[in-house]
């Protein structure tokens, strides 16, 4: 028996999908062969992306080693984003924090405002996440995206809950929006058939929800790889939407990434580094250290 | 992939019509039948000539070899593995992870490193987790040094050894010294392959086989294959990350799509020589254990490396057909008494082991409610509308743990914060508190809580 090298080809692709209006207009996804395996026919013309995240509130509870990087700039949204474009962050992620109804419950224009103002003063286009608390995101992310209008944001998550007024909205206002489910593929499915009714889905990527190293990772890689798997090699449309893997707050709360510096950045790293095996287009991370560490380790030689 | 018993039958004596019973079977189509499903034995037909038995051994063999490294009791196993995407099925044989160490280092490096590997174990709901070998690599160019430290190796560490000489002649007295553990010899190459023959087939032990590349390592385990030895791990050679994962899966399709059998085997990495850098040599070999690499060799480790990797490895090789939710009910953690917290969180597998993980690391004993939500979190249960006041009365009543304890205080996770009052109306006589939005924080939390509910 001779041997023969199993190149695969694939029928399907994921959707090319653009963030970021202008000159910050970046593309993720557009792949027509599963994550790294450059081996394969078809291509992959957009690299996974490197986000670096923010919040508009100071955080609390952060260990030292991560706040270190940043500590001259938490209490400034705008220059904490500044800083993570410095650190090599190809996108920035906001998190409203201050939104959350269980604690600060800052008001929707409070919230846009911040928002506006870090998308104006950043040269990378800006994820935003709202609070997660489905009602109160119903309220913010619809003002984020008018405050914001024509700026291309991806604003999430919209759920099965809301996706409707954020959909409708990000329509409105030229955005592109991130459907999220809990862990299951079918889940995933139905939220994003019932939002390409009205939305497109080349607007649209999904978040699975990304549970980091040793606390469920591995349902998040499978997810993930089963969402390609079916996009890629069996063309099923409703999972063809890029993937973004929004995994530092469940690494970081983690006691293990507490207990040490190094251990913190593997744990988040690893993380990373999984997820984007598994076929994430967008990671959106803590600290910088990951950035350099899971970007140099997969580089392309 | 997998042979099939009905053309199996067709191999057995008479053409599968025997029917003597003499295997235990009614007929040779029912033994044939067993055969496929892996329930029985070749040896069980006394009638089958040599060369059919071969052919069908050789057929029924799983698409990758299983090969064991190793002290009996204490030895690795890799290979066997049935699917190249873990949804499909689930991984066997997790990762070896094996700590090298040169017989260039000097003996307290040596010490340090066989300390290491024994002291290094983390405890994880139930399981240990550890690294598997050592790997033990001659550099020095003084044999005698070499010997010394294999001696000195197996008189203080009782597991696996990989053994790795570019020189036969080193190798063989090193396996010589060793052999009983079965150790695995590295490198089998297309340079030294006959001259090593006659010399493997004094003591078999399984053989690490490099090659420059995929194809190359072909002629290497057919020729191996001929000599009746087929312990073999592979090492395509891949110089970076990016030919890994490219080697990596051409072997394991070529083995599972194709039951292409000379690359049937598991394989080896070597993070040690591809990456230098600590953290990067350890992400090098996480990503191994993602993309089907057997054994992965280190040139080193310390708690905060091995501690991500072999959680991750543990993750990896987790069987994905587990049922992601556990039993509704009242669990003890410990052995609570009348007086000890009770807490309550959702169903999901992943929820209940890292709460109750954490209640016991917080030496508290407790009683946990786990009331069914689906398998959802807590935050997505109480979306769902699963985990609200006018739900989870009604189970801690019919729970039973009233009757267990005098506690007639509530802990809701913190995540849940809102549903407080409506609970309190929905169960009357129960104090509800609010415990900590993350089970991290429960160590933190609890026994002053217990302190406080026995005041
Ligand atoms: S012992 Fe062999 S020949 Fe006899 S019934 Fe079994 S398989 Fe057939």
């Amino acid at each position: 028996m001779d041997y023969k090298a199993p190149v695969e080809s694939y029928s399907g692709s994921v959707r090319e999908v653009t963030i970021g209006q202008g000159s910050k207009a970046v593309k993720i996804g557009g792949e027509s062969k599963l994550a790294y395996n450059f081996f394969d026919e078809g291509s992959i013309p957009n690299p996974p992306r490197f986000a670096l995240e923010v919040r508009d509130t100071e955080p609390d509870n952060w260990a030292p080693w991560v706040l270190e990087p940043y500590k001259d700039v938490v209490s400034d949204p705008v220059k904490w984003a500044q800083k993570c474009v410095e650190y090599g962050a190809e996108m920035v992620c906001l998190r409203l924090a201050s939104t959350d109804p269980v604690g600060k419950d800052a008001s929707p224009k409070e919230a846009a405002e911040a928002v506006k103002k870090v998308a104006d003063a950043v040269s990378v286009p800006l994820i935003v996440y709202g609070s997660g608390d489905d009602k109160k995101d119903a309220e913010v992310l619809p003002e984020v995206a008018a405050t914001c209008s024509g700026q291309n944001l991806l604003l999430g998550p919209a759920l099965k809950e809301n996706y409707e007024v954020i959909a409708k909205a990000a329509q409105e206002h030229g955005h592109t929006v991130i459907a999220q489910t809990p862990l299951d593929i079918n889940l995933m499915k139905e939220l994003n058939i019932k939002l390409s009714k009205t939305f497109p889905p080349e607007r649209v990527v999904i978040d699975p929800l990304s549970s980091g190293l040793g606390y469920g990772m591995e349902y998040s890689f499978t997810i993930m790889e089963r969402t390609k798997h079916t996009g890629v090699m069996f063309k099923d449309a409703m999972t063809q939407m890029p993937i973004i893997a929004d995994l530092a707050e469940e690494c970081w709360k983690t006691k293990e990434a507490k207990a040490s510096k190094e251990q913190g950045i593997l744990w988040e790293s690893m993380t990373a580094l999984s997820l984007l095996l598994a076929g994430a287009n967008i990671v959106v991370l803590r600290h910088p250290e990951t950035l350099g560490l899971v970007r140099e380790i997969l580089k392309q030689e | 992939m997998a042979v099939k018993g009905t053309d199996i039958v067709k191999k057995l004596p008479e053409s599968g019509k025997k029917n003597c019973k003499e295997c235990g079977f009614p007929t040779c189509f029912a033994f044939a039948m067993k055969l496929a499903s892996g329930g029985a034995t070749l040896d069980k037909c006394p009638y089958l000539a040599p060369n059919v038995k071969e052919e069908l051994e050789d057929a029924l063999a799983p698409a990758i070899k299983l090969v064991t490294i190793g002290p009996d009791g204490n030895a690795l196993q890799v290979g066997n593995e049935e699917v190249i995407y873990r949804h499909e099925k689930t991984y066997f044989h997790p990762t070896g992870v094996a700590l090298l160490i040169s017989d260039k280092e000097d003996d307290a490096k040596v010490d340090q490193k066989i300390a290491k590997i024994k002291d290094l174990q983390f405890d994880v709901v139930g399981l240990t987790l550890k690294a598997d070998l050592l790997a033990l690599q001659y550099e020095s160019g003084d044999k005698a040094k070499f010997e010394a430290l294999v001696k000195k190796v197996c008189q203080n560490w009782d597991g696996g050894l990989v053994i790795i000489s570019d020189d036969l002649d080193v190798l063989f007295s090193a396996r010589d010294i060793c052999a009983d553990r079965k150790p695995l010899l590295y490198p089998i190459t297309k340079d030294n392959i006959e001259k090593a023959i006659p010399r493997i087939k004094e003591r078999p032990t399984p053989l690490g086989v490099r090659a420059s590349s995929v194809e190359e390592l072909v002629p290497l385990t057919t020729r191996l294959k001929e000599e009746k030895l087929d312990e073999l791990v592979l090492d395509p050679g891949s110089s970076n990350l990016m030919e890994v994962i490219r080697d990596q899966t051409f072997i394991r399709r070529s083995a599972i799509k194709q039951s292409f059998r000379p690359l049937g085997y598991p394989t080896i990495g070597f993070p040690c020589y591809i990456a230098k850098d600590g953290l990067k040599e350890v992400l090098t070999a996480a990503a191994m254990v993602i993309k089907y690499t057997s054994i992965v060799v280190l040139s080193d480790f310390e708690e905060y490396t091995l501690r991500p990797l072999l959680t991750l490895r543990l993750n990896i090789y987790t069987d994905p057909r587990m049922p992601l939710s556990v039993e509704e009910k009242l669990y003890e953690v410990g052995e609570p008494d009348k007086n000890a917290p009770v807490l309550i969180t959702t169903n999901w597998a992943l929820t209940y082991f890292i709460v109750s993980a954490e209640v016991e690391s917080s030496k508290v004993p407790s009683f946990l409610l786990v009331k069914d939500a689906e398998g959802l979190g807590v935050l997505t249960a109480w979306a769902a509308g699963k985990f609200t006041g006018d739900s989870i009365a009604p189970f801690v009543k019919r729970s039973g743990v009233e009757d267990k304890t005098n506690t007639r205080t509530l802990v809701i996770p913190g995540k849940v914060a809102r549903i407080k009052g409506e609970l309190e109306d929905a169960l009357p006589g129960w104090e509800i508190v609010v415990g900590p939005r993350e089970a991290s924080e429960i160590p933190g939390f609890l026994p002053g809580f217990a302190a406080k509910l026995k005041s």
